[in-house]
């Protein structure tokens, strides 16, 4: 039995198969987990009791669902999995957690951070309003517990997953009032060689996308957010949106879906002192890991879509070869055909998902449109103007002071939902790259612990 | 006023009761406090910096835009906790609020 003490982050997609190709090596990982039960965000399971097959709630994706979580079954006494646990901070060779309201430590040799992601928001204004959800939480609230988010759904952003989300609600009985994709069908023509790497995916999509127009859901490419219309206390009544023919279109409706693909979770990375490196493909800061997922960081290994957002697919791939590269790095015998393997498939995900950020490409330029009296931050209601004052009175050009100075990235969510447009609103205003303004600082605690917190002595 | 989520299926679980700001409620086994609240209602809580209601955001654990609170002061994710019978929820903030700007 080997015993360096291994430790992975995330039980979803690329934590699972980390684990298995360690226990398979002779290690017994720990395996700490945030979610009360293993599979991640996408093949989340739903709560003991809930009836539904998997057929039902991962669609094409049921067979690579029901394997990660058997997978994950046959593993569970070999490994110590965690869940309920929240990595809050880490130290050389020492992780911090939180579980039930109590703090403990957990000493590592190696650690493999499978963080995953969450939805990437631009702003639109009125998106404080209550009945505003992003997209993977519109598809959480169907999938882990059977609800739609409103009596009449809009979806809008870009990206595959609106489309997904949209007929997955379709399927199952909720109102969809309208998808709204601020991405034109032009780019999405362009980007149709590398999309054809994985051509089974670009069927799947095309089939959604034919599905929604059949069932008459009105589908808008190329819009142009203006706003969700709404009052304080209520919540949301519609939004409104330019079409791609210049038309004003307002789409009544009790909620929104919103978001625009993902953004990865580097916090821990970036406390470990990982580097990360600006990606120009979609246009945000990710893990510097090299191609078998080691970062900077002697020790620290990365997979999924916390170091780089291609998927779930994607990340069961990049879980082994983590794996398999601290093997390497610990002298331990690997098979050359399996990594190997893993790399092949990876080449092919990585083409597409490079062809994904050009269909659906982020939408930069709606933040130096964003008005002033639109917020940036809805934790603590900071809008666009205050932000673009602190680059024009203050100077702050570099997104750490911006964020000093306004406070938009220190709210509850710290950053995960407003530092990115915040960036793109700062490097607007400046007249500069988005890249030149920098990435806001991972800060610990990574989430926000509750002032009860207790320590417990082992 | 009007409930938010719309249940579309696995209704037939057990029902749990619980309070929600002293009022009785129902809910189902599996529900998360947030399905537990808005199927009953708009909103989980007021915001500490503008007059408006919020409903929660990410449903992932990310945002912290739905906590709530026990009556003996516990602060709880609503989308990340299950009900659990007789539970007693408190949707306003039991620590002093953050001065409204303005």
């Amino acid at each position: 039995m080997a015993t360096a003490r291994v430790v992975i982050v995330g039980a979803g997609p690329a934590g699972v198969r980390c684990a298995q190709t360690l226990v398979a090596a002779g290690f017994r990982p720990i395996l700490i987990d945030e979610n009360r039960r293993d599979g991640g965000q996408i093949y989340r399971r739903q709560p003991q009791g809930f009836t539904r097959s998997y057929a039902t709630l991962y669609g094409t994706e049921a067979d690579k669902a029901r394997d990660l979580h058997e997978s994950f079954e046959h593993l569970r006494a070999q490994i110590d999995y965690r869940p309920d646990t929240l990595v809050w901070n880490l130290t050389p060779g020492q992780l911090c957690c939180v579980s039930q309201g109590e703090h403990s430590t957990v000493d590592y040799d190696a650690l493999i951070l499978c963080t995953g992601a969450t939805d990437r928001l631009m702003p639109i204004k009125g998106w404080q309003l209550g009945g505003t959800y992003s997209l993977g939480g519109a598809q959480i609230a169907l999938k882990a517990q059977a609800v739609s988010i409103g009596h009449r759904v809009v979806f809008m952003g870009s990206g595959p997953l609106l489309y997904l989300v949209a007929s997955q609600y379709l399927k199952a009985g909720a109102n969809v009032a309208a998808v709204l994709d601020t991405s034109p069908l032009g780019k999405r023509i362009k980007a149709l060689p590398k999309l054809m790497a994985r051509p089974r995916l670009l069927f799947t999509g095309m089939k959604l996308l034919a599905q929604l127009r059949q069932a008459k859901v009105p589908v808008h490419l190329g819009i142009s957010p203006l706003q969700v219309l709404g009052e304080a206390d209520s919540g949301v009544s519609g939004v409104q949106v330019q079409t791609a023919r210049g038309e004003t279109l307002t789409v009544a409706c009790d909620a929104v879906a919103l978001g625009y693909h993902l953004r990865p979770e580097t916090q821990l990375a970036d406390l470990a002192g990982c580097l990360l490196r600006f990606d120009e493909a979609s246009s945000q800061w990710l893990l510097a890991t090299d191609d078998a997922g080691r970062t900077s960081v002697s020790g620290i290994y990365a997979a999924g879509d916390g170091a780089k957002i291609r998927g779930a697919d994607a990340a069961e791939c990049a879980g082994r070869l983590a794996a398999l590269a601290l093997l390497q790095d610990l002298q331990q015998p690997v098979d050359a055909a399996q990594v190997a393997e893993q790399h092949r498939a990876l080449k092919l995900m990585d083409e597409f998902r490079v062809g994904l950020a050009q269909a659906f490409p982020w939408p930069a330029e709606q933040a130096k449109a964003l008005p002033d009296d639109a917020i940036v931050c809805r934790c603590e209601m900071i809008s666009a103007g205050e932000l673009r004052r602190t680059v024009s009175e203050k100077g702050a050009c570099e997104v750490n002071r911006a964020k000093a100075f306004s406070r938009v990235g220190m709210g509850r969510c710290q950053g995960r939902y407003c530092a990115q447009a915040g960036a793109e609103v700062i490097a607007a205003a400046a007249g500069i790259h988005v890249q030149e303004v920098g990435r806001q600082r991972g800060q610990a605690p990574v989430k926000p612990l509750s002032m009860l917190t207790r320590e417990v002595t082992p | 006023m009007s409930a938010r989520f719309v249940r579309l299926a696995e209704q037939g679980r057990p029902i749990v009761r619980l309070k929600v700001d002293g009022e009785p409620i129902e809910a189902l086994q599996g529900d998360t406090l947030m399905v537990a609240l808005l199927t009953h209602g708009p909103a989980l809580r007021q915001s500490e910096f503008d007059p408006g209601s919020r409903a929660g955001f990410c449903l992932m654990g990310a945002c912290q835009d739905c906590w709530v609170w026990t009556r003996s002061g516990e602060r709880l994710r609503a989308c990340s906790n299950e009900v659990r019978e007789g539970l007693d929820i408190i949707t306003q903030q039991p620590e002093a609020i953050w001065p409204l700007r303005g």
